[in-house]
């Protein structure tokens, strides 16, 4: 009796430790926020994180016209185009990310937060929901 | 009174049915004052008709193929509702900024909530004055230009008809970002359907993506003119033309 206790004993510490490991170990599923954008046109290859674009934050202060019909930025994530280049120059971002209407561009990690090798997406999207990948090439045979 | 009458009539159907005329067996009289005072002997058994036991030793069977068999395998599960950034799986934790970043739940208190996307209902914060967000970059008291108009789409299928408002439309977004690209401002140019919008274009270029995401549950925001009571869903041609038929 006293063995047997032992031994399932033993089995649910290794159990622990496995699931433990694993929890760090294997990659975890993102569940950001709906409709965050990660943008990665050119932030890795320049050598810095991607930039994450939070809809909801900027959603609470302005409407969507202000960004999308007054400065210009397409409905689409990565179709911008944004360079730092273009947001020190006012473009995009940098309409209001100039220290007088939101924080200035030397607060690099704010916006460059993302994961390196991320992929620009947009985040909850419903084409990534889809259970069959709209993008996947049908096999010719 | 009227109780007994017609369990008497009941009981007399039901002995005529089980042995003729002449016999009352299994007859139950009720007395005069109804269930109430009806003598215990008299009151039926209860016995569950839905409920089974369940076996004392059962055995629980589990699928021996691998993962094959498990169930809602397709089905990507949301683990946590608006997470903080550390947390969220796309901010890099060995950043320090991710950790300056506002937490969603903290912005969302008192805001009003639904079932899907940012779990916040935006439309109707904004209606109950919950958020004043801006309509210019810098002034703060212009006001947008809002266009009271609802355009109603007929479907074929059988879900409720589609009603565009253009009123929570104009409240947040100028006329320029939809019209002529998206949308040709003219009725009947437009062709729209679902696989278009779940492919992110039409009403997809901003559902599913921005503004609340195409799910069971937000179905009925846009298809909520219900059908008139007599419709009824077409035939289809292959019904039509069957010769079985």
């Amino acid at each position: 009796m006293s063995r047997v206790t032992k031994h399932s004993k033993w089995r649910y510490v290794l159990l622990g430790a496995i699931t433990w490991l694993a929890a760090f170990t294997l990659p975890q599923t993102a569940h950001a926020e709906y409709a965050d954008v990660v943008i990665n046109n050119y932030a890795d290859a320049a050598g810095i994180r991607p930039a994450v674009f939070p809809h909801w934050f900027h959603r609470i202060r302005f409407r969507c016209k202000v960004c999308h019909a007054d400065l210009g930025f397409q409905f689409k994530a990565g179709g911008n185009k944004i360079t730092m280049a273009k947001i020190i120059d006012g473009k995009f971002c940098g309409a209001c990310h100039n220290g007088e209407i939101a924080w200035s561009v030397e607060n690099c990690a704010m916006c460059h937060s993302g994961i390196p090798g991320t992929p620009t997406h947009f985040h909850g999207s419903t084409v990534q929901r889809l259970i069959a990948p709209a993008y996947k090439p049908v096999e010719k045979q | 009174m009227k109780l007994r009458s017609k369990s008497v009539f009941l009981g007399f159907a039901l002995s005529l049915a089980i042995s003729g005329p002449a016999c009352s067996q299994g007859f139950v009289e009720i007395q005069a004052g109804g269930v109430e005072d009806m003598p215990l002997d008299y009151a039926p058994e209860y016995s569950p008709v839905n409920e089974v036991a369940l076996p004392v030793d059962e055995v629980i069977r589990v699928a021996q193929v691998g993962g094959a068999n498990i169930f809602n395998r397709n089905l990507k599960k949301q683990k946590m509702k608006n997470a903080p950034p550390p947390e969220d799986g796309i901010h890099d934790t060995e950043n320090e900024g991710t950790f300056v970043l506002q937490p969603p739940l903290e912005a969302y208190e008192g805001l009003p909530p639904s079932d899907f996307g940012n779990y916040v209902d935006w439309v109707k914060a904004l209606d109950e004055k919950k958020l004043s967000p801006r309509w210019d970059r810098v002034d703060s008291s212009e006001e947008p230009f809002v266009m009271d108009m609802d355009i109603v789409r007929p479907v074929n299928a059988s879900v409720p008809d589609v009603v565009f408002p253009h009123r929570q439309h104009t409240e947040w977004l100028a006329c320029s970002n939809c019209h002529p690209a998206i949308f040709i401002p003219q009725k009947g140019a437009n062709q729209i359907n679902m696989s278009a919008i779940l492919l992110g274009q039409k009403c997809g270029v901003c559902h599913g993506k921005v503004s609340f995401p195409i799910t069971t549950k937000s179905c009925k925001k846009c298809h909520s003119k219900p059908k008139p009571a007599d419709w009824q869903p077409p035939l289809s041609e292959a019904t039509l033309k069957n010769p079985w038929r």
